[in-house]
């Protein structure tokens, strides 16, 4: 990951308070496409002031659940409510809640005061306090003294920052984010990802985003809910999906991972053994699972939870690969080492390039170990 | 291509023959309306009395204001009633029986005007309708609203909804996100289609003669009935001004669309550059 880490934030955990009640709760939501499934019984508790990503592939199902929230789909089945009020019969213009577009959807022909001032007109405040509101809104998107501009005359950071303070300036009980970074470059996104959390932060409106990268996911989320074929694959805060994804797809979805087929040998309260012929050797790892001996599993790991050595490690038997670097990818920050282990399978290890690279000790077609830590591994059961 | 590609010999050729196919009858029209003689081939010094008389000319001046008035009226008519169809076509995507809507609303596009003509004339008849003003006004409006229902269609296909979603989440209900919304960004097509329709109602001849009636001769009308007593100089008068009114319309409408184009070209790029 070269992504740096969220900063630490002093919130509480309200999913883990078995007393805190859910502000957007949906149940058992399903729809579908002519014939097509896009969301399939779909249950999930969103808590007040919390920065909720749904991540998913395309076609996943994310944007029909967000489109659901915000009133242009109706859910076939199931229900949704918003602040104990169920939305059912409640058409978009009268939902609390505020959506910003992936195109940001502008009126091109209002000016940049005229779009953000746009949902306060239909509430029919008082002009000037709509013109209070939009200054505040211009101030905290950073665009003072632009609002007289017309859309086609603004950068993309700049639609992107009117989009966001058009959709916040109703002050709604939820904002749904559809991939809203999408249309920016790489650096921009990245700033901008830090820039959303904090005004978030600072209104404490609930955030519902939908996104690909999850990258984007893990920096701005509390929580993360995967998504696939129309279904929440797992959902937790974005260290606990990384770490310890709960099947295949999340692990691969979810960052980059090595994989390898297996079965359990044994497996106890503190420990699961397992043997992993396609990378040719036993995994131990340090969490115990409660399935049957001989039963077919995964373990995957993360690159850069592997370490790579010239030298064999002393006294080990598992978790150690052998084989021969067949290539690097130099990153910048760090590099990628493909290693095809003596079992012919390919294994992806990244090392930080703390030194210089003509310095690095390991290069091309070296035989090399490669190890790791008991914790490192996950088992994945589907 | 820039302009230096058409300085070939061919291209210059090539340009000449066709504009002068398309040009030389209107010029030498409009020459002859200012010829001093009442032959209308020719020329005997320049003059403009064929104007002054054209101005005197009271059975001119009555079908020209019949014919803008029912022009005005039959275009607006159009306008509405071909954004609605164009409406329909463009947003009701899956209703049954689309593809025979869209091919009945394109039909007049086609049809002879003969038979649109004859066949209004059946249904003034049959209703019992005394011929005039209004029957022309309501004929024209019937064939020109497929022109702006095609228009307003093909403006609607490249519409971004999510504009209209966006009013609609900001608290805007359908119908006032169709005033505010939809309408001011679908009105270019709005105002091509009404100009197409008043040209097509200022232009028409044959839907005109079977369903006007004894005062409400339109222009076009008038024209085809004096010339059938022989051309007169006062004929080429009125053509040329009929042409300059077009030509300035078009003229202006054309500057006007390409300097909006041009300043918001500069506008996005000056916006991609800060």
């Amino acid at each position: 990951m070269s992504q740096a880490s969220p900063q630490p934030r002093l919130r509480l955990e309200p999913w883990n308070d078995p007393a805190s009640v859910p502000y957007i709760r949906l149940l058992e939501v399903s729809k579908s496409f002519a014939g097509q499934t896009a969301v399939d019984r779909v249950t999930l508790d969103i808590y007040k002031g919390e920065f909720f990503s749904l991540l998913g592939p395309s076609g996943c199902g994310k944007t029909t659940l967000l489109r659901m929230l915000a009133g242009f789909e109706q859910p076939e089945r199931g229900r949704i409510e918003i602040d104990g009020a169920d939305m059912s019969a409640v058409p978009p213009y009268r939902r609390p809640v505020n959506m910003m577009f992936q195109s940001y959807a502008l009126f091109p022909h209002m000016s940049v005061a005229q779009n953000i001032a746009f949902g306060l007109k239909q509430d029919g405040i008082r002009k000037q306090e709509i013109a209070t509101r939009v200054e505040e809104m211009l101030a905290l998107v950073r665009m003072e003294g632009l609002g007289g501009r017309r859309p086609h005359q603004l950068s993309g950071g700049q639609r992107q920052r009117v989009a966001l303070a058009r959709a916040l300036v109703k002050r709604p009980k939820l904002l749904l984010l559809d991939e809203p970074l999408a249309a920016l470059d790489k650096r921009l996104r990245e700033h901008t990802q830090f820039e959303l959390v904090s005004i978030q932060e600072r209104l404490g409106i609930t955030f519902v985003i939908v996104t690909h990268d999850q990258e984007e996911a893990m920096t701005v989320s509390t929580r993360m809910a995967v998504m696939d074929q129309g279904r929440i694959r797992q959902l937790g805060v974005p260290a606990e999906v990384y770490e310890f994804p709960a099947s295949r797809f999340v692990a691969e979805f979810v960052g980059d991972v090595n994989v390898f087929e297996g079965r359990v040998v044994r497996s106890e309260r503190d420990g699961t053994l397992i043997h992993a012929p396609a990378a040719g050797t036993h995994v131990f790892i340090d969490r115990g699972h409660d399935v049957a001996e001989g039963a077919a599993c995964a373990v995957a790991f993360r690159p850069e939870k592997l370490a790579l050595a010239l030298e064999p490690p002393a006294e080990r038997a598992v978790n150690v690969i052998e084989g021969t670097v067949f290539d690097i990818g130099y990153l910048g920050d760090m590099s990628i080492y493909h290693v095809k282990a003596a079992s012919g399978a390919m294994v992806r290890v990244a090392l930080a390039n703390r030194l210089r690279l003509v310095e690095r000790p390991i290069t091309w077609e070296d035989r090399v170990w490669i190890s790791w830590a008991p914790g490192a591994g996950v088992v994945l059961l589907s | 291509m820039s302009a230096r590609d058409g300085l070939s010999p061919f291209g210059v050729t090539a340009l000449t023959l066709g504009f002068a196919f398309l040009y030389l009858p209107i010029v030498i029209l409009v020459i002859f309306s200012f010829n001093e003689s009442r032959l209308v081939t020719v020329w005997a010094g320049f003059s403009t009395r064929w104007y002054v008389a054209l101005f005197q000319n009271q059975q001119i001046i009555d079908a020209a204001m019949v014919t803008l008035r029912v022009a005005l009226l039959s275009s607006t008519i159009a306008t509405i009633l071909g954004t609605l169809a164009g409406l329909a076509l463009a947003r009701f995507a899956r209703f049954r029986g689309r593809t025979l809507f869209t091919g009945m609303i394109y039909a007049p596009l086609v049809m002879p005007e003969v038979i649109t003509g004859l066949s209004l004339l059946l249904l003034f008849v049959s209703l019992d309708w005394d011929r005039g003003y209004w029957t022309v006004t309501l004929a024209h409006a019937t064939f020109s609203m497929a022109y702006v229902a095609v228009i307003v269609q093909s403006r609607l296909v490249g519409f971004d909804r999510s504009l209209e979603e966006a009013a609609m989440d900001l608290g805007a209900p359908p119908l006032k996100t169709f005033l505010v919304v939809t309408l001011p960004l679908i009105a270019p097509a709005l105002l091509a289609g009404w100009l197409l329709a008043f040209t097509l109602s200022l232009d028409d001849l044959v839907i005109a003669s079977f369903t006007s009636g004894p005062g409400a001769t339109t222009l076009p009308m008038r024209i085809y009935s004096q010339v059938r007593l022989g051309v007169t100089p006062e004929i080429n008068a009125i053509s040329t001004i009929l042409i300059a009114i077009v030509a300035v319309g078009v003229s202006l409408a054309t500057l006007t669309q390409k300097r909006q184009l041009v300043r918001r070209r500069r506008e996005e790029a000056l916006a991609r550059r800060a």
